[in-house]
């Protein structure tokens, strides 16, 4: 081990150095990206060429020779218990090559009753349970309904309050388990299972006793002397990525190799899954994503559609191409799971927190861990902190990962509650929060997006500006805020190579799912390399690469940037050790002003510009191979990453209500993020902006409806489930922290995330400062303002 | 009974055969190959699988292939310029206006249109013509400030 300086501190605030132990052979850290020559620029994608070309090929875009259309049958019932699956009508049918039943059932929370019996229950309108791979689409559609299923249809429940009646019927006869899919999620073991109802999950801060801070919990919110108590409702949030799900599986011709191009956010996931359902080993299974229309958590694993497109293709011998339908999308591959949460908050009369208590209930179907504890356990500095969640399972579709799980919802009753609290005190709402949250980053971002947002300028709850030909127009402002975390996947490689002609290749297994990983990778080994970007050929989306991490958790940055920084320094090594004996020189040279400089027979030797340098190697590469080690002075850290470092992020909205339609416009958005050192800030700035406008369309347009008379989905498309278009979007101003931490050879966390997290409270808080009502259930529609309005005298 | 069909996509002619039944979208991805419009939605809800049908923007997944027949129509693969993007292309590049990329032909293809119809377009008039464009990654933002930014280029193109 060595040590080395690092800047620690908020770049235009306070910066200075730091000493971490670190292992031997890392590099120098950077100072602050206004000193670096590519990393912290705003640099374009640099496969954006690909992707305004129609060049890009996605999964639905593989075209395998003799390749088959796989469809999924799905079960028409949500809750029903399977006898019997005949496909052998269907495999009659013209053009049909394969058909079967799905073996057993991913992505459902495990009841303990065995795999064979669980396929064999159908607890979701849409549940997969066969499917059929014929030569065009529509043969394969027509054989699918002569796959004969004998059902026992059986009681079900899809409302949530209802499921909570102790008549309701079960979803799951035994108490579940959930494990965390490749996506993350899942839930703790051994809870608490009483009908459809599980838990509670009792959670308190890292490092604190439960039932201490129960205890507390309870007799600071008796004490007072000021505290609120509300409840808030969130709906369940399709991710709706415009790429649906889907892969194209092919098998070698002696039927031992699997190849599946996947629309997925971690290829390894997808890889470890299928070997792991069908039996055989990694090795050999190869899985390739070039580019990924989207996935926003839902598109982790294999998924049962990936399965069976793989045993499809096995059974057919042929190629199969299985990508889902919009409404398949809205069914059967996850969501961000519903919820009902209570609040209450106590305070002094000067405003500290005395008590946060969250307690409440998860709505994701048939699946367990709809949790929304994140921001309540980690935002404020409160010295009693007790949350209590619940699972509620219902007959829908289980929820998946979805962009800050947990954390939207969680902030929107938080967030809301803490403005609430606010006003009782007649305290600002941002002093509200400085006087409780001491996080460096929110603190400084409150003050900057204050500032730029006008804050100062806001009016009293319902004394805002008034239009419309009656007045009835009422504008508002409003703000909160979120946070997240520090992740790293250390599972992550990266390979550069330094070519004798001077181009350079990184290559690791990562994929792009929009975010545009490639780019930041070409930056940090130009930069160690000293050349220019264009030099940089950029490998991912193959499982024959190194191991990347998944693209999930806001992860990718933190995790490979180090990786591909480090292999570069260890390539350039490689190269000038290569000079040094290739040229006679006395010692290692450097590489400075993009040439390599030494000193022979004790003489500089004339600067040999970058690819000069590399014509002198007598290889045809050298090599460079790095690991993400764990954060610098081995921060505590489990495999998948440590919760150590929190990222922050703080929104102001300002809205626009009609008082006569109930109609929502949101105005103007700043936002203000941190996410380590922004390697690109024009990707950063792309991911900020994405993400509050799926929490706008979280808070005013979004929500899965499922027929409580049927069970099954009512708005199974983009049409009836509304996500915000170009004429719903705001002015959004994004005011970027670099914060450098000293934490990594890049010192990179992740965007994706935290950037949705605090959009939803924020725009509700500006809602109840337009008109006076509170809407505390989302998606804020025009016929919950008026009926609030209403209720309220208004 | 499969169907001779004569298309004329991108200045091309392509002689195929196909069902009568099949979209436009279905002939161009898997009869022509032409991969760059995009599957969306397939009910006329998303706009990633726009073209353009003598210079009107129409979702391929509502236009039969056979209602097509003579027309020109014009696809993603047919918007550079040789070997030069499109300055559409080039300022949604340049923008950050495509993130996943999966929405951007079918948006450059209506703003294609718009800007052909309308070189001046005001901001609203970009956000009305993209309306039924759906992207999920962006935040629009960049898309309009492209079309804006390429809306210039494409004018002074013209002087």
């Amino acid at each position: 081990m060595s040590q080395i300086e690092v800047p620690v501190g908020i770049v235009g605030v306070e910066v200075h150095s730091e000493q971490r132990e670190v292992p031997d052979g890392t590099p120098p850290a950077w100072r602050e990206n206004a000193s670096l020559k590519q990393v912290g620029k705003p640099v374009p994608r640099i496969d954006g060429n690909e992707k305004v070309s129609g060049r890009a090929r996605y999964t639905s875009d593989v075209v395998r020779p003799g390749m088959l259309h796989g469809k999924v049958l799905r079960s028409p019932h949500p809750h029903a218990r399977i006898h019997r699956i005949d496909v052998s009508e269907a495999l009659k049918m013209p053009g049909v090559k394969a058909a079967l039943a799905l073996p057993h059932l991913l992505g459902i929370a495990d009841d303990g009753s065995g795999k064979t019996t669980q396929v064999q229950s159908v607890r979701y309108y849409g549940q997969p349970l066969a499917a059929v791979a014929a030569q065009t689409v529509e043969q394969a559609v027509a054989a699918l309904s002569k796959i004969k299923v004998d059902y026992d249809v059986l009681p079900f429940v899809v409302d949530p309050t209802e499921a909570r009646q102790p008549a309701a019927p079960k979803v799951f006869a035994q108490p579940v388990i959930a494990r965390g899919s490749a996506g993350g999620g899942g839930s703790k073991d051994k809870l608490n299972q009483v009908g459809n109802v599980r838990g509670p999950k009792r959670s308190v801060p890292r490092g604190r006793e439960v039932e201490k801070q129960a205890t507390q919990v309870t007799q600071a919110l008796l004490a007072g002397p000021q505290g609120v108590r509300a409840t808030y409702k969130t709906q369940v949030q399709t991710h709706s990525a415009l790429e649906t799900h889907g892969v194209v599986a092919e098998w070698s011709r002696a039927g031992d190799e699997l190849t599946v191009w996947a629309s997925t956010q971690g290829i390894f996931s997808v890889r470890d899954e299928l070997a792991e359902y069908l039996g055989i080993e990694q090795s050999k299974v190869r899985v390739i994503t070039d580019y990924c229309g989207g996935g926003f958590g839902a598109k982790f694993g294999a998924g049962n559609y990936g399965v069976l497109a793989a045993l499809l293709a096995k059974e057919a011998k042929a190629p199969v191409r299985l990508m889902l339908d919009r409404r398949e999308e809205h069914l059967a591959v996850g969501n961000r799971p519903g919820s009902e949460q209570t609040v209450a908050l106590a305070a002094s009369t000067d405003g500290k927190l005395t008590a946060i208590e969250v307690k409440g209930f998860g709505f994701g179907g048939a699946g367990a861990g709809a949790g929304f504890a994140g921001p309540a356990l980690s935002m404020y500095d409160c010295p009693a902190v007790y949350v209590e969640e619940f699972d509620v399972f219902t007959h829908s579709g289980p929820l998946a990962a979805f962009r800050a799980p947990g954390h939207p919802q969680g902030a929107f009753a938080l967030e809301q509650a803490m403005d609430e609290l606010a006003e009782r005190l007649h305290l600002d709402p941002v002093a509200l929060r400085d006087k409780n949250d001491t996080h460096p980053a929110r603190r400084e971002q409150r003050k900057r997006a204050a500032t730029a947002f006008g804050w100062q300028n806001r009016t009293a709850t319902g004394q805002g500006p008034r239009t419309g030909k009656l007045g009835e127009v009422r504008r508002g402002s409003g703000m909160a805020q979120g946070c997240w975390y520090h992740l790293v996947n250390v599972d992550s490689r990266a390979e550069v190579r330094i070519h004798r002609d001077g181009s350079v290749e990184v290559l690791t297994g990562v994929q792009d799912i929009g975010s545009g990983i490639r780019t930041p990778l070409a930056q940090v080994v130009a930069e160690e390399l000293q050349i220019p970007i264009a030099k940089v050929k950029v490998t991912i989306g193959d499982t024959r690469l190194p191991p990347g991490p998944g693209s999930g958790g806001s992860v990718t940055t933190a995790s490979i940037t180090p990786a591909a920084r480090e292999a570069a320094y260890a390539a350039k090594q490689a190269l000038l050790k290569e000079l040094q004996a290739v040229l006679g020189l006395d010692k290692v040279p450097e590489l400075t002003g993009g040439a390599v400089v030494g000193l022979k027979a004790g003489k500089p030797t004339p600067p040999l510009p970058f690819d000069k340098a590399c014509a002198r190697m007598r290889r045809t590469e050298v090599l460079g191979s790095a690991v993400r080690e764990l954060d610098y002075g081995a921060t505590a850290n489990g495999k998948r990453g440590n919760f150590l470092a929190q990222l922050g992020g703080v929104q102001f909205a300002e809205v626009e209500v009609s008082t006569l339609t109930g109609v929502v416009r949101v105005l103007r958005i700043v936002a203000s993020h941190d996410c380590g050192r922004p390697v690109n800030p024009l990707l950063v700035e792309n991911q900020i902006h994405g993400g509050i406008i799926q929490g706008l369309s979280y808070a005013l347009f979004e929500e899965r409806r499922l027929d409580p008379k049927t069970g099954r989905i009512l708005n199974g498309n983009l049409e009836q489930y509304k996500i915000a278009g170009a004429l719903d979007v705001p002015k959004i101003e994004v005011l970027l922290l670099e914060e450098l931490r000293g934490r990594s050879s890049t010192d990179a966390s992740g965007i994706g995330e935290p950037a949705t997290v605090p959009t939803a409270a924020a725009i509700a808080n500006a809602v109840y400062n337009a008109i006076g009502v509170r809407i505390r259930e989302l998606p804020i529609t025009p016929a919950k303002v008026l009926a609030a309005l209403a209720s309220a005298g208004k | 009974m499969k169907q001779p069909i004569s298309l004329i996509v991108n200045g091309e002619r392509y002689d195929t055969l196909c069902q009568p039944n099949l979209t436009l979208l279905e002939v161009l991805r898997e009869n022509l190959q032409l991969t760059g419009t995009k599957h969306g939605c397939e009910l006329g809800e998303c706009g990633a699988c726009a073209v353009l049908l003598d210079g009107e923007p129409v979702l391929s997944c509502l236009v039969l292939a056979m209602e097509c027949a003579g027309q020109q129509i014009t696809t993603v693969e047919g918007l550079a310029r040789g070997a030069e993007l499109h300055p559409l292309q080039a300022a949604f590049a340049d923008h950050g206006a495509a993130q996943c990329g999966y929405c951007t032909p079918g948006i450059l293809l209506t703003a294609k249109a718009l800007l052909e119809r309308n070189p001046c377009p005001s901001r609203s008039e970009v956000r009305e013509a993209l309306s039924g464009n759906l992207c999920r990654c962006t935040g629009y933002l960049q898309i309009l400030d492209a079309v804006d930014a390429a809306a210039q280029v494409l004018r002074e193109e013209q002087r």
